[in-house]
């Protein structure tokens, strides 16, 4: 009995942590609906939103490192703290900045390659934002701390206690799981109200069917990508957020960007709910091989790459994920 | 002036389909090989043949493999750290498990070990194609060097979890360990380059090679000719394997030395090889070979000037190596997706014509 209801925390905990994989992968499909481009800077982008955060709330002077070895000053901090809220807008700012620059200075210049070339442009994006992220902000870990309550949660644990008699204490959650994936929720049905009843909406929707047909009705494109890509950037601003209070902002955030990967392939590419589904089956399914298999058999740490071997097995079967549209190959 | 095919004439087919088909090419060919063997060896010390010319041979292999799969079958992988790294364990075993056996053996099984397990994972590719492939192709990164960090049986249950090279002699000179010197170890790789970059070039011109192109460009229509595209895929990721397993052996035992797995062969690794092979051009064995030299040599060039030079710390020249890098690629990518070895191509037509362009 108790088993199973360790079992039960252990789904729970992996349905939590899939809603931090959507977070990201929703990221990827934004992108890669509206302008085909498979966004590898996605767990970058995250990454440096999270640092741009820190960075504007503790006051820290950017390039300070290079600032103080080229001209042998002492500048470190503007000795002031900002509100976390006001931080977060001033963030949010930068990633809207990048998204243009972004638009402006790489993808302008690159419609019309191939997928795997702009792919590639992405990788270097990556590479390029990564090293000036650390130049701008330091590469040292840093805390993040927005005001999200952190811990296990009490109160679920004392209310769930009296389900499994004397050896069981009642649920672990951390609290900032459950408001992760309400923010989650929050930020899912703000995209659909959005893409379903706004212009601008329309205009992505269409521009995601098919490019000739949405420029052929006169939409900018390039003004639909800026907006896509400032979408991703808030959407990868959020993710940062929930990751970088988890587990402190810190280079290995930029790998979750690879996590999301299995979770596009289950979910399909081109699918929201998709990245949602799929990031919660990844979510359950690491957690539970862990806890059934994993630890007791094969010596634990078998989350580094079971997603990617259930995305292997399950695409063999289903290549195109479970949402995603038909593949239909023609000569 | 020099470079003309003008009384170059060709009586064959065979002599038309020459790798060189312009002399002044052939003869700075052999001139290359003639300086690389009898001439460098004797002016290499222990800077150059660790900082840049064994790291560049080792790596002109592994980007000439990759190469083979991604730029001449079209079947991007980022599991070549993980395929390293199958090659170094391999080796490693052999050469603690038959102590007199020559390296050479041990890192040539290596190469076929890495074959048989890239066949592996590249079975799925027959219905996974395009970026679902290159994500597939992680779960092969990520389980082999989970695997290899948490079976102790692969690194001999050392304590540290590291695996280190034993010494290893060939012809009375040591290649590995504490004692070998810079001339050997760069001329045993120096001969492996060669030989695997002749049977590459050579393979990617044959019908195996035209196979995998014709895979590359349209599989269906591959298909429709008589291609079989079980048969073609497969050899591409067993060469191509091979050719990993073979430069992640190398590194393992002549380069490090000593590797942990995780720190040598991780998803880094996969990501360096893909950039050797975008920045020099992809479907080109010229071009990985340059791309394995700019990768190489660019970092040490930076550290050079920026940490010497400038007297900066080493961290911001990290930094600015990371923004330059992805700037680069970026660059590259935009100016030329095809490489360094188009633009060379490039340069090649304009001197044909020089100095009386039409």
């Amino acid at each position: 009995m108790v088993e199973f209801l360790y079992g039960i925390e252990v789904v729970i905990n992996g349905l939590m942590a899939g809603v931090m994989y959507s977070l990201v992968a929703l990221g990827f499909v934004l992108i890669f609906k509206a302008s085909g481009i498979f966004n590898y800077a996605q767990g970058v982008m995250a990454l440096f939103a999270a640092m741009t955060l820190v960075g504007v709330q503790e006051g820290q002077v950017p390039f300070a490192h290079l600032i103080n070895s080229v001209f042998g000053t002492q500048y470190h901090h503007f000795g002031w703290h900002i509100n976390a809220l006001v931080a977060i807008a001033i963030a949010a700012l930068m990633m809207l900045l990048f998204a243009y620059l972004v638009e402006r200075y790489i993808l302008k210049h690159l419609v019309n390659q191939e997928p795997i070339i702009l792919f590639m442009a992405t990788i270097g994006l990556a590479y390029f934002m990564e090293g000036f992220g650390d130049l701008m902000w330091g590469s040292n870990i840093k805390t993040l701390d927005v005001g999200i309550p952190q811990g296990g949660n009490f109160w679920i644990e004392e209310k769930t206690a009296f389900l499994g008699g004397e050896d069981f204490y009642g649920f672990y959650l951390d609290t900032l799981d459950i408001y992760a994936t309400v923010i989650a929720f929050i930020l899912v049905s703000t995209l659909v109200l959005f893409s379903q009843y706004t212009k601008t909406g329309r205009a992505l929707r269409a521009v995601a069917d098919d490019h000739q047909a949405a420029l052929s009705v006169g939409i900018s494109l390039r003004r639909i990508w800026v907006i896509v890509w400032s979408i991703a950037g808030i959407v990868a601003l959020v993710a940062g957020i929930m990751w970088g209070s988890k587990s402190g902002v810190q280079f290995s955030l930029s790998l979750i960007a690879l996590k999301a990967l299995p979770v596009l392939m289950l979910g399909g590419f081109t699918s929201i709910p998709g990245a949602i589904i799929g990031g919660l089956l990844i979510g359950i399914g690491e957690k539970l091989f862990e806890f059934m298999i994993g630890a007791p058999f094969l010596g634990g740490a078998t989350e580094n790459w079971f997603a990617y071997m259930l995305a292997l097995v399950f695409l063999v079967f289903r290549p195109q994920g479970l949402f995603g549209e038909k593949i239909i190959e023609r000569v | 002036m020099l470079y003309r095919e003008s009384g170059d004439f060709k009586v064959s087919y065979p002599a038309d389909q020459q790798t060189f088909p312009i002399r002044f090419d052939r003869l700075a060919f052999w001139i290359t090989l003639a300086v690389a063997f009898f001439v460098v060896p004797f002016f290499i010390n222990d800077y150059w043949a660790n900082a840049v010319l064994i790291p560049f041979l080792i790596y002109g292999v592994a980007a000439i493999g990759l190469n083979i799969l991604t730029g001449y079958c079209g079947q991007v992988s980022l599991g070549s750290g993980g395929f390293m790294a199958v090659g170094a364990y391999t080796c490693y075993k052999m050469m603690t498990a038959f102590p007199d056996l020559n390296l050479a053996f041990c890192i040539l099984a290596g190469g076929v070990t890495t074959a048989i397990v890239g066949i592996m994972f590249g079975l799925p590719s027959l219905r996974i194609k395009g970026f679902y492939l290159a994500v597939v192709t992680l779960a092969a990164q990520f389980f082999l060097v989970w695997m290899f960090n948490k079976v102790p049986w692969f690194y001999n249950y050392s304590a540290s979890g590291m695996i280190t090279s034993p010494e290893r002699t060939m012809f009375g000179h040591a290649i590995s360990g504490a004692n070998a010197t810079p001339a050997a170890t760069y001329l045993f790789c120096l001969t492996f380059l060669v030989l695997l970059g002749f049977l590459g070039r050579n393979l990617t011109r044959g019908s195996v090679g035209r196979k995998w192109m014709a895979i590359r460009d349209m599989d269906i229509a591959a298909e429709i000719i008589g291609v079989n595209p079980l048969m073609a895929k497969i050899t591409a990721f067993g060469v191509s394997s091979f050719y990993v397993g073979v430069a992640g052996a190398m590194i393992f035992s002549v380069y490090l030395g000593a590797v942990e797995v995780t720190e040598a062969f991780g998803i880094q690794k996969s990501f360096l090889l893909l950039f050797m092979i975008i920045i020099g051009g992809l479907g080109s064995i010229f071009g990985s070979l340059v791309g394995a030299a700019f990768m190489v040599m660019m970092p040490v060039l930076l550290k050079n000037i920026m940490v010497n030079s400038f007297g900066w710390a080493t961290d911001i020249a990290a930094h600015f190596e990371f923004i330059i890098i992805g700037g680069l690629i970026v660059f590259f990518l935009i100016v030329e997706p095809h490489g360094l070895a188009q633009l060379w191509r490039i340069i090649k037509e304009k001197m044909r014509l020089w100095p009386f362009p039409h």
